[in-house]
């Protein structure tokens, strides 16, 4: 885009017809980077390192994305099934399976076009055990170097200098040198710093974002439609200019729907009257996005504040990339994403949410396949319960295995949900 | 039942001592570490499989308990806190704290091994506010200068928990002592293992994992002192002589617990177990570990260097599955039972690599399921009868 274009005389949704550009530019490059000789490393999204790899050149290839991509695109039930056959459990994280099964089916991107095979397999560790086994499995697929960050977990709710020392020596002694091995170019701090600047700047457009859901009504749904609005930053475009403006353009879009008093762009257009403001908590299921969204929609119930868009990077808090501080910044930033957050910070980020944003009820979708987020999740519930008094319900699907999307089941058990914060509401209990 | 702990080892016989041994596991309000206590007056400190130093809380005057699950007892209300689609462990232990049983502790290690013991830590840190609660982050960067220093204080902060719970300081000199108890430990433990593998009739690994499982709630000291009492009466049964089974190695069990059931079905259906990873914490170095030099570094050193190939474990160079290869053919194994709880991430995920390494190799294998609390066996005794006739049948053409 021209950075000089006027986003106040965009469309409304112009940030979305700008993200889909940037999105879809990046599949058609990565598409064609093997001819332009360009190279590219597979990394996860928790704790990447785009920064870094941008400073390098190099394009990040995240297999989540791709496999949440395969799950809107209806192709990860056929990608799950052809992992099983293979022998890879039904018991494991779906994301995986579709990842193996997207690879043996071609490595179609989104797009439609190939993906390019890795020149590195970047594994950054952070947040989620299955990233370890995941990379594993990819190291057996492809001829190339892997190499590892291990991000220590804040078990006891704080980043110690031993943990940001412990990143940083990782990434100075480990993946700096096989990043420069790659690509034949030496690591250029300036360049780095320049890219976290960028960085920075639209961490701070974001947050305003995220944050304008306090307004009431909200102006954004901060989970369905939050999902969109992490894409750039949790992607190829952190410390990008097109990553800048978007995060303008977007946040400029928001201000302006306060300004009129308007909720949220829902599927079906922009929805009508915020009836719940509900706080969310795991991932979204990707098979039956829009039916799922719709379920919440159609009984005026919008989401305010949702942990799912902080696994990328929790910037509310305060953090913001550093270009002061480099890599003890891209450090913190690793340590501080959502699901390398000890039990006890969950819940507080929670009821936290509930408070600031004044939410009537906190929902938990569990999802099967992980793990990192669902295991202990029924106690936060209740925690979250007994410290905000709202009321609290808890869902079951799964990311992009279809055969755990029980429509009708969920449908039933929000539906009982709202009637509950109804009755509370009756009894003056919620806000 | 006698307390192991004060028990005239001379005088027992294998029966005695094998059932003392399940008796121990069975009673989950862990009498021996009750009477430890108040011999004592020391702490007691849980931990979660597979590994943490036991050496360095040894070191401190604590006795460290191992906790495995809890078997078949009636969850009332650790189901409560988990979804259907999570293993069966953490529901268990959540009972096992929630029912009093872990009273007697003063506190609990998680070793980062997978995301639902993590997330424990977390639970546990809510659930029991006036207890230690520390998460081990082990290393999975294994050079010396990063992983190393990092483990390292990992290891520091975890002495200074313990002695903020109560336990004496830690002194070198008492850590070298203690390497030296979990060394000799270890000797008892693999000597089983060598004798096993060469004469599986004599060791059967029913008998075999509950007398390891014994030292999760002994004193190192009595227990090592149990193993080499074992060793004797094993090698002294005058009934026991070989028939015709496959020798098979058992993997996938190194968190949640098969039942001792599960495992006696796998013997009676045909099955030498020769290898395993069962209470891997007991024999997680391949040798000694060093008793020179500084201690705390010689601990992080084994850590670093010395450790098997489990799949909680990042393999960041050496090919996936050839440490399970090479065990088959050191072991003299026929055949590889891929024996692993439902829904454990570690295991399961490991698996499609361990199976395509087994495969290239030409060793035959068979994969199941289990849940600590299975009472059903049938299937899998049938798998498994088919399996080793299978073997037998092949090793005989
Ligand atoms: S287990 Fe969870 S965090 Fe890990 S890869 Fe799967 S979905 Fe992602
Ligand atoms: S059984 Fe597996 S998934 Fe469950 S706690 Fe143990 S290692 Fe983790």
């Amino acid at each position: 885009m021209s950075t000089t274009e006027d986003p106040r005389a965009v469309a409304k949704d112009a940030s979305q017809e700008r993200q889909k550009r940037m999105i879809a530019d990046h599949f058609s490059r990565l598409a064609r980077s093997e001819e332009r000789g360009e190279k590219c490393v597979y990394t996860f999204v928790p704790g990447n390192l785009t920064e870094l790899l941008l400073a390098f050149d190099v394009a990040p290839v995240l297999p989540e994305i791709n496999a949440l991509q395969s799950g809107m695109r209806g192709l990860s039930k056929d990608y799950i099934a052809l992992a099983e056959k293979e022998g890879h459990s039904e018991d494991v994280c779906t994301y995986v399976k579709c990842d193996i099964g997207m690879l043996r089916s071609g490595n179609i991107g989104p797009t439609g076009e190939r993906l390019p095979d890795p020149d590195l397999l970047l594994l950054s560790y952070t947040g989620c055990f299955t990233f370890l086994k995941w990379f594993e499995l990819l190291k057996q697929e492809y001829d190339c170097p892997v190499t590892m960050l291990h991000v220590p977990y804040q078990a006891d709710g704080r980043i110690t200098d031993e943990m940001r020392k412990y990143v940083v020596d990782q990434l100075r002694d480990k993946i700096i040198p096989a990043l420069e091995q790659m690509t034949g170019k030496a690591y250029d701090e300036d360049r780095l710093r320049e890219l976290l600047a960028r960085s920075a700047r639209a961490e701070d457009d974001l947050v305003a974002v995220l944050e304008s859901a306090k307004h009431k009504p909200s102006p954004i749904d901060a989970y369905f439609g939050g999902v969109y609005y992490i894409g750039p930053i949790f992607t190829a475009f952190r410390g990008t200019q097109e990553a800048v403006d978007y995060y303008r353009v977007l946040r400029e879009e928001v201000e302006e729907r306060i300004r009129l008093g308007k909720g949220p762009i829902i599927p079906s257009g922009e929805l009508e009257q915020e009836k719940y403001r509900l706080v969310v908590e795991g991932p979204p299921n990707w098979t039956n996005f829009r039916q799922f969204w719709e379920m919440f929609t159609d009984e005026g119930a919008v989401v305010v504040a949702s942990t799912y868009t902080k696994v990328g990077g929790v910037y509310d808090d305060g953090f913001r990339h550093d270009p002061e501080r480099p890599l003890e910044s891209l450090a913190e930033y690793c340590l501080g994403c959502y699901t390398n957050l000890n039990l006890p910070s969950r819940v507080e980020k929670l009821a936290n949410y509930v408070r600031d944003y004044e939410a009537d009820g906190f929902l938990i979708n569990s999802v099967k396949s992980c793990n990192s987020f669902s295991a202990g999740q029924l106690m936060m519930l209740r925690e979250v319960e007994t410290r905000t008094g709202v009321p609290g319900g808890f869902i079951e699907s799964d990311l992009v295995d279809p055969r755990y999307f029980s429509a009708a089941n969920i449908k039933n058990r929000l539906e009982s949900y709202f009637q509950m914060i109804e009755q509370k509401r009756a009894r003056g209990v919620t806000r | 039942m006698s307390t192991l702990t004060e028990l005239d080892l001379a005088t027992t016989s294998i029966t005695t001592l094998v059932s003392d041994c399940e008796e121990l596991i069975r009673d989950t309000s862990m009498p021996s570490v009750r009477t430890w206590k108040e011999r004592t007056g020391g702490i007691a400190i849980g931990f979660m499989p597979t590994y943490i130093p036991r050496e360095l809380l040894h070191a401190q005057g604590v006795l460290p308990v191992g906790i495995m699950g809890a078997g078949d007892i009636e969850i009332i209300r650790g189901d409560a806190y988990y979804q259907s689609y999570i293993c069966h462990i953490p529901r268990s232990t959540v009972e096992l704290g929630l029912n009093g049983s872990l009273d007697c502790l003063d506190g609990m290690v998680f070793p980062a091994i997978c995301d639902v013991i993590r997330n424990l830590s977390g639970m546990w840190k809510m659930m029991f506010a006036d207890k230690l609660v520390h998460y081990l982050d082990l290393p999975q960067d294994f050079s010396a200068e990063i992983g190393g220093t990092f483990y390292r204080h990992d290891l520091e902060l975890l002495s200074q928990k313990l002695v903020d719970a109560g336990a004496r300081p830690l002194e070198a000199e008492a850590l070298r002592a203690s390497i030296r108890a979990y060394n000799e430990n270890s000797r008892a433990v693999r000597a089983l293992y060598d004798l096993r593998r060469r004469e599986p009739w004599r060791v059967p690994t029913a008998e075999l994992y509950v007398a390891l499982r014994a030292g999760l709630v002994l004193p190192v000291e009595s227990h090592t002192a149990l193993l080499e009492r074992f060793s004797a009466l094993v090698q002294a049964q005058t009934d026991r002589v070989p028939v015709d089974q496959a020798r098979v190695i058992l993997t996938g069990s190194f968190c949640e617990q098969p039942p001792l059931g599960l495992i006696k079905t796998l013997e009676r259906s045909g099955c030498y177990i020769v290898d395993d990873d069962f209470v891997q914490v007991s024999r997680w170095f391949r040798g000694d570990i060093s008793e020179t030099g500084d201690p705390l570094d010689a601990l992080v050193g084994a850590f670093l260097n010395d450790a098997p190939a489990c799949p909680t474990r990042y393999i960041d160079d050496g090919e996936k599955g050839r440490e399970l290869v090479d065990r088959v053919g050191a072991c003299g194994a026929e055949g590889v039972l891929f024996c692993a709880p439902s829904f454990c991430d570690p295991a399961l995920l490991d698996q499609p690599m361990d199976t395509a390494a087994v495969t290239r190799a030409g060793i035959p294998w068979t994969a199941f399921k289990y849940s600590e609390d299975t009472g059903q066996f049938q299937v899998i005794r049938e798998q498994a009868g088919t399996f080793a006739d299978s073997i037998k049948l092949w090793s005989g053409t």
